[in-house]
């Protein structure tokens, strides 16, 4: 039946031409991590400028283009592709399907990536410099007075919303019709579930972010006046749309790394994740709720009272299913029998420092607080914690947990666990300072500040360095462990891991579940 | 051995982070503002009830957080599998379940309900006894004390930190970064009331220690309002992203007693007068150079240069402009050239100064035109 | 549910297609206008009437002082005089009130405004009445003149009773780039 496979073709049109999930997933996961790198670099960039009061290496509007960017490649080039990555390796193994609904759209979703960030990046060598208007990009600061290259930036939203629009296309698909025989919705993953949930929000906003740049492309190319007063617009109408967007698209961010974590955290307690139900429940729940907070982006902009109350109130209401799975997980572990292997320990971080997170998150939804906290250091502070201890942590933790199942070879786990414990110390030591400097009143998106946050900026940059510094000890450990590792060919590499892509051989081979599993 | 104190470590680590946010709570950096660590109460009522409101969630969340990190840290300790346990098998309790989705849900309408009345203390402007508009530039304040009749006194705030602290020249100063020529001055115990707009691009008018924060947006107006209970300069910062010195356009708020107020009020009215009685003076080239060098580098350094070498901005020194007629000189920089970003600076500064900057401009950069400019020309080039 | 086809990935997908093309359509079709609709109906975000008031016979009140601020504002690059005769202005709901407003155009050349109204508190805004307005339309001036806009407005009677200021701001636009259909980009 499956004779006509002959395994991968060979060079380098392999990888150019392949329709294979897994194949793909390799692709898209490299890819993401080289946007990791790229956005690092320029987060090293704004660290050192920030080291001490004082230009001393950048020039303000050069450092506007670092914050941009770095925000820009880190959500679109490195955690969004990492996931979408992570569900093309695993969402048909898990579901027992051979591959995903549509391979050709696949790897079409994965190749418009690159070309997308090449014009992104080509941008820091036009004239005029890359775009400087911040990851937000507001008008009018954004169109009528936005360097030449916005519109390779409005190009190359397009292009990533595309990718990201067919990827969910594709997953809805494959999840809602290719699951193996007595798989019920149910009895899904809780990957699989959080990774439906998070498509379903991708096609509903993504072609508003994809409105949003094609009004501002109308407003600086076509004479429309959305965002211009002159013409009768308002600046404010943006921030509405985006918003719409945005705020939607960090629960996007979000939703794949709760999965990770609510696969790997059973495993390492080697007992079942507690309340499957209401973990599905609540996943579904913050999606709903996260289309009617987005103003909470908005407190100082001047809505009515009326408006600014709904949004409060609707906003601290998600705390309530967060609340509920971060419960989950650690009733998970209670009375479980618990090892703290890398996955787990990276899974451990991530459960206090998202928490950690998620509490500056509702101080950050209390209105009347917020007009302290808005555009400060307070926030940039918030989405460190939930953005890199949240999702980048979850999506190190899957790395390591499905590594040997993708490569049949173990990774060094004294490295594993090295890695770690400093990335938790330069993690916490670049971003916990931030909450005091934010409080004291610094601004967010300046190049330069007053003498008394100095001190704190000085150890926010040292922790920053540190953890880029660790993410070179990760690539080492990945491709050593490829190259080199010791040969696994267990199943089962974890003692309590479940799920189908542990009954599968190590390494998966290239074609997977061609004859569906029965499922009980 | 190993593992024993790795995790050890981890616990302690853990314990640190939380006693970090305990301390982060109480904490409030007495008298010097070096290294503060939490929100300022700030001279008003407001702000006292927003950092009161700050505090309360501050606090439930570490409580909730001491709570959940402690059963989690036990659970990491005494559910370890070298322990000898062997794992339970539950995975649900539709009681417990139903509890930690209610209580937290009742602890959020606890914060609701402060939280909704001080969000209305923020939008009560009513009654103010004093009105000031302040407009938002790249990248400076302008600020128009509105009165009921006559010319309000009106003036542009920018930045006063030399660009010698910036480069690392010389010396940052104590308020470096937070220092401004022109301070807005406001009474104590007075209800103001702020009318926000922005001339170009989206700004952000904040001073933590009057707790007002409100978005500059072009073409629309805001309000709010401060009700200062303390003498005292208070300093901010512009907090939405405006272009590139968005990091240099501070905020200095002047609180001084009513007498004070008025005696610098009727100052400024009367510097008005000042600068007409200047207007009619002949000043000699070393007067222009000296207060037009003041003036470049307070207004026109930021996109021509130190050295009038440009940047955002077009050269001055050896341009076509600077080196060419001074009618067309002048009436650039009374005017502006609509269409691009060198804005009207006639509105924006007086006679005296423009006639200095002007004359600095034409004979600094080795331009030495020799050639200069009195305030009268600047008022009857206006004039037309 | 309608099946648009037998293969099932098939269907699944077309229906996600048209939800893309439905959220994109919808920023544009239902976003903007619905913004644009609340702005007006609700006077959120201080917006007034664009287009004049005709003015219906409620009778004044004469219990009620409100008091009107004008506020004048010029955009970026527009170098024309621009201010208010009167600042301030003490009226009565229901009556009908002139003021106007003055410009002038430094500049050699002839050039076009556009003045945009803005009203705070923005709750006050659709109870502010413009029954003729500068504001309506584009304000041409030419090189070295100048002019007085009128403006006549009423305040509706059922303002609510804790309002007692309304500020009334203009920002003045060049414009002269959009009317001659070149675009302008600065």
């Amino acid at each position: 039946m499956g004779d006509h496979h002959h395994g991968p073709a060979k060079g380098l049109t392999r990888w150019l031409f392949t329709t294979n999930h897994k194949d793909i997933g390799t692709m898209y996961l490299w890819f993401s991590f080289a946007m990791f790198i790229l956005g690092g670099s320029f987060a090293m960039i704004i660290r050192a400028e920030l080291f001490q009061p004082g230009m001393q290496l950048v020039e303000p509007a050069f450092f506007n283009q670092m914050t941009t960017l770095h925000g820009l490649v880190m959500v679109f080039g490195a955690i969004m592709p990492s996931f979408v990555g992570l569900a093309n390796w695993m969402i048909p193994m898990m579901i027992g399907a051979p591959d995903m609904a549509l391979p050709r759209m696949n790897n079409w979703s994965f190749w418009i990536l690159p070309p997308a960030f090449l014009l992104l990046a080509s941008t820091l060598f036009v004239e005029g410099g890359a775009p400087a208007f911040g990851w937000t990009f507001y008008a009018p600061l954004s169109t009528t007075y936005a360097p030449p290259s916005v519109t390779f930036f409005i190009f190359s939203v397009h292009v990533l919303g595309l990718s990201s629009i067919m990827g969910s296309i594709n997953i809805i698909a494959t999840v809602m019709n290719m699951r193996a025989p007595g798989m019920t919705y149910m009895k899904m993953p809780l990957f699989v579930w959080t990774w439906l949930i998070t498509a379903f929000l991708l096609v509903a906003v993504m072609p508003v972010l994809a409105g949003a740049v094609t009004m501002m492309l109308m407003d600086i190319h076509f004479g429309t006046s959305f965002f211009s007063a002159a013409g009768g617009g308002d600046p404010v109408l943006f921030q509405h749309i985006f918003w719409f967007f945005g705020h939607p698209e960090v629960y996007i961010i979000i939703l794949p790394a709760f999965g990770v974590v609510s696969q790997i955290i059973p495993t390492f307690s080697r007992k079942p994740l507690f309340g499957y139900d209401s973990m599905v429940y609540a996943t579904a729940s913050i999606a709903f709720l996260s289309f009617i907070v987005w103003a909470h982006h908005m407190y100082t902009v001047g809505m009515p009272v009326a408006g600014e109350l709904f949004f409060m109130y609707a906003t601290m209401l998600i705390a309530v299913p967060t609340g509920v799975k971060v419960f989950n997980w650690i009733s998970t572990m209670w009375r479980g029998a618990l090892t703290f292997e890398t996955p787990m320990l990276f899974c451990m971080g991530f459960l206090v420092l998202f928490t950690i997170g998620g509490f500056t998150g509702l101080m950050l939804s209390i209105a009347p607080a917020d007009f302290q906290y808005h555009d400060s250091y307070f926030v940039v502070a918030h989405f460190h914690y939930v953005m890199v201890a949240g999702a980048v942590f979850s999506m190190t933790a899957a790395v390591y947990y499905w590594l040997p199942k993708w490569c049949g070879r173990m990774y060094n786990e004294s490295m594993g666990k090295t890695h770690f414990w400093i990335s938790f110390i330069g993690f916490n030591l670049a971003f916990f300072p931030q909450h005091f400097v934010g409080l004291a009143g610094m601004p967010r998106r300046i190049p330069d500040y007053a003498l008394q946050f100095a001190d704190f900026n000085m150890m926010s940059s040292i922790g920053a360095f540190i953890y880029g510094a660790s993410q070179i000890m990760f690539l080492y450990n990945v491709i050593a462990t490829i190259v080199s590792g010791k040969p696994t060919s267990d199943e089962k590499t974890w003692e309590g891991a479940e799920g189908l892509e542990w009954t599968i051989a190590t390494p998966a081979p290239y074609h997977t579940f061609e004859t569906p599993p029965a499922v009980r | 051995m190993y593992f024993e104190a790795k995790r050890l470590l981890k616990l302690a680590l853990g314990f640190v982070l939380t006693v970090m946010s305990v301390a982060s709570a109480g904490v409030l950096a007495a008298g010097d503002k070096m290294n503060e660590l939490n929100m300022s109460p700030g001279v008003t009522a407001l702000g006292q009830d927003i950092f009161d409101l700050h505090m309360l969630i501050l606090w439930i969340c570490v409580i909730i957080g001491l709570l959940v990190f402690g059963v989690m840290f036990y659970s990491i300790y005494y559910h370890r599998k070298s322990r000898g346990v062997t794992p339970a098998t539950f995975h649900e309790s539709t009681k417990v379940e139903i509890a930690w989705t209610v209580i937290p849900f009742f602890i959020l309408i606890g914060m609701a309900v402060p939280a909704t009345s001080t969000l209305l203390e923020i939008y009560d402007t009513d009654d103010a006894e004093l009105d000031i508009l302040i407009t938002g530039y790249q990248w400076k304040w302008k600020y128009e004390y509105l009165g009921d009749t006559g010319e309000n006194v009106s003036f542009f705030s920018n930045l006063r930190t030399p660009q010698s602290e910036i480069y690392n020249s010389a010396d940052k100063g104590q308020n470096y970064l937070l220092e401004v020529d022109e301070p807005v001055v406001i009474p104590v115990n007075t209800k103001v009331r702020f009318l926000i707009t922005a001339n170009d691009v989206i700004h952000s008018w904040w001073v933590p220690e009057l707790a007002v924060k409100r978005d500059a947006i072009p073409g629309f107006i805001n309000e709010t309002w401060t009700l200062a209970t303390e003498e005292g300069i208070y300093r901010g910062q512009c907090a939405e992203l405006c272009g590139k010195d968005h990091g240099f356009m501070p905020i200095v708020v002047n609180v001084v007693s009513q007498e004070e107020y008025n005696e610098w009020l009727g100052a400024k009215q009367s510097e008005a007068a000042e600068i007409k009685e200047l207007m009619a003076q002949n000043f000699t080239l070393d007067q222009l150079m000296e207060r037009g060098k003041g003036v470049y580098e307070r207004s026109c350094l930021a996109c021509h240069g130190a050295g009038g070498e440009g940047g955002l901005g077009t050269a001055i020194a050896g341009s076509a402009v600077a080196t060419g007629e001074l009618g067309g000189h002048l009436e650039i920089g009374i005017n502006g050239v609509p269409g691009s970003a060198m804005q009207a600076f006639g509105g924006q500064m007086n006679d005296v100064d423009m006639a200095a900057v002007i004359t600095y401009q034409r004979n600094a950069f080795g331009n030495n035109m020799g050639d200069m400019v009195q305030p009268i020309d600047v008022f009857n080039h206006k004039k037309g | 549910m309608i099946a648009v086809s037998k293969n099932p990935v098939v269907d699944t997908v077309a229906k996600l297609v048209v939800v893309a093309i439905a959220m994109f359509a919808f920023v544009f079709v239902v976003m903007v206008p619905l913004y644009n609709v609340l702005c007006e109906a609700l006077g959120i975000n201080g917006k007034t009437n664009a287009q004049a008031y005709t003015a219906v016979q409620t009778g004044i009140d004469e219990s009620r002082e409100i008091t009107i601020q004008f506020v004048a504002t010029n955009n970026q690059g527009m170098p024309w005089e621009f201010k208010p005769s009167v600042t301030i202005m003490k009226v009565n709901p229901g009556a009908s009130n002139d003021t106007v407003f003055f410009a002038s155009n430094p500049l050699p050349d002839a050039m076009v405004a556009q003045a945009i109204p803005s009203v705070s508190p923005s709750r006050a805004a659709e109870f502010f009445h413009k029954t003729e307005c500068f504001c309506f339309n584009q304000q041409p001036l030419d090189g070295n003149s100048s002019a007085e806009m009128p403006l006549q407005f009423i305040v509706d009677r059922d303002l609510p009773r804790d309002i007692k200021t309304i500020t009334l701001s203009y920002t003045i636009f060049d414009v002269t780039d959009m009317v001659s259909g070149a675009v302008a980009t600065r």
